[in-house]
């Protein structure tokens, strides 16, 4: 049975692993390829790179990065954050990355998915989709809107329609990241994950808000996301992948036991 | 046996190379990255990584003058590890596209038939079969890696390893003599991966100690 994966996410700013509240206030929490190693030890079944650094800053750093994660942790890599051609996709997955993850670039081109899956295929291209409630007005279904640019600005996307556009173009997993939850530790937005989760074939990763393993637990269950991904928690040792998959387990969800050395 | 292992991963392409030789160096291997013919002289065992579509895999390796002997090699009897595409490449065809492939394994790869999601991504468990020495020290059921939306259908019942079921089962490793193919990524599944690739490595140095006798 497919297990659901805990993902330990590094937000990367210049080459080290950054965190703020928000995508504000960072502060520095360490090398990313060392975290990679010590996580996939630790039973991480996947890791994740968000590249935040500024575009004009970026020379190549997350390569080098994703190379040295690469050659020390034997677990799949996503990269996000600052690919926006097939050839900078290629640079990414010939330095070690399996996945790509496209965000703001997806919503100004979105033809760059169809592009990236038909050159790598479609399990290779994440969309990252960031999404803020929307007020309700009376009588109305909960809405979400999509933000890009770290949350600073709005677009006139509705957040389940653009999940399915993104499928429809190329996107082989979404990356569904509460604005209104990240960074806050308030728990998962299980009605948005959920919102998406069951209106798409492909596998959705949960992000933004995890407090503590039972947020994980909500995420699969309520969310029917198939992989939950969390940063600062894991990063600040609040709770250990271990704690986490042993919740999920506890509550019936598939997980990939935490190994003891095979060697 | 005196040295290491020389092993050629086939460079086709855009695949990830770091993780599949840095993998296959952790478990003693001497690795080398092979994009032409030449490349191939000195080598004890081949690997065919990939992820991608069957029909750019299929060109690439032709661009690169590797599909007749790659298609030799396998034939021949010497040690091949095919991962992912690289193991559905060496059936005759794929539904993905609708392309012939190298044809050393019988079989067509098709479409994952009432998947749940597609791709299938994840760590699932792998339930084996058939007790071979690729197996060694894993357990039944062990989880390993998967990135696909297509997995082989061989002919021949009897080459098949380990079976995966992703609403259905499908067949996730076959051993055919020396020729073996994995729908997982070994060089992403940590420790159960690295075992594995440890007993190729190893079955790779046996059949080449065998040769020199």
């Amino acid at each position: 049975m497919l297990a659901r994966r805990v993902i330990p996410c590094l937000d990367v700013d210049k080459g080290r692993v950054v965190k703020g509240t928000k995508f504000l206030n960072l502060t520095d929490e360490g090398d990313p390829a060392e975290l990679a190693e010590r996580y996939a030890r630790e039973g991480a079944d996947e890791i994740v790179f968000l590249d935040i650094t500024a575009a004009h800053e970026r020379r190549g750093t997350m390569l080098e990065v994703v190379r040295r994660a690469a050659s020390c942790a034997f677990v799949p890599l996503t990269v996000g954050g600052g690919v926006r051609s097939v050839e900078e996709m290629r640079d990414v997955l010939r330095s070690g990355a399996d996945k790509v993850s496209f965000n703001t670039a997806a919503v100004a081109t979105p033809e760059l998915l169809t592009a990236c899956a038909e050159r790598f295929g479609s399990q290779a291209v994440v969309c990252a989709i960031d999404a803020r409630r929307l007020p309700v007005r009376d009588g109305e279904a909960q809405r979400w809107e999509v933000v890009t640019h770290g949350g600073r600005r709005a677009t006139d996307l509705d957040a389940v329609a653009w999940s399915q556009r993104v499928v429809e173009l190329g996107a082989g997993e979404l990356l569904v990241t509460s604005m209104d939850r990240d960074g806050t530790r308030s728990g998962f937005d299980t009605e948005l994950l959920a919102a998406i989760a069951t209106r798409v074939r492909v596998p959705v990763i949960a992000s933004g808000g995890a407090a503590g393993p039972d947020d994980f637990v909500a995420a699969v269950r309520d969310g029917k996301a198939d992989a939950v991904l969390a940063a600062s928690i894991f990063h600040r040792r609040t709770h250990s992948i271990a704690s986490v998959k042993t919740a999920m387990a506890a509550a019936g969800l598939p997980v990939r036991p935490i190994e003891e050395s095979l060697s | 046996m005196s040295g290491a292992v020389r092993v050629a991963v086939l460079d086709y392409g855009a695949a990830n190379m770091v993780s599949i030789t840095k993998a296959l160096a952790a478990v003693g291997a001497d690795v080398a990255v092979v994009s032409e013919p030449a490349g191939l002289a000195g080598i004890d065992a081949v690997v065919v990584p990939g992820v991608g579509a069957a029909g750019s895999a299929m060109s690439h390796l032709q661009e690169r003058g590797l599909l007749d002997p790659l298609r030799d090699w396998v034939r021949s009897g010497k040690p091949c590890l095919g991962i992912c595409l690289g193991y559905q490449v060496l059936f005759e065809s794929s539904a993905e596209g609708d392309v012939a492939t190298l044809g050393v394994l019988s079989g067509r790869t098709e479409q994952l038939a009432d998947a749940p999601t597609l791709p299938h991504i994840g760590w699932n468990s792998v339930n084996v079969v058939r007790s071979h020495a690729l197996f060694d020290g894993i357990p039944d059921g062990e989880y390993f890696y998967f990135v696909h939306s297509y997995a082989p259908v061989p002919t021949d019942e009897r080459i098949v390893l380990a079976h995966t079921t992703h609403g259905r089962p499908f067949v996730s490793a076959v051993a055919s003599g020396r020729t073996f193919g994995l729908q997982f990524h070994p060089e992403k599944s940590s420790e159960a991966g690295l075992r594995l690739l440890s007993n190729f490595v190893g079955l790779v140095a046996t059949a080449s100690g065998e040769e020199r006798d």
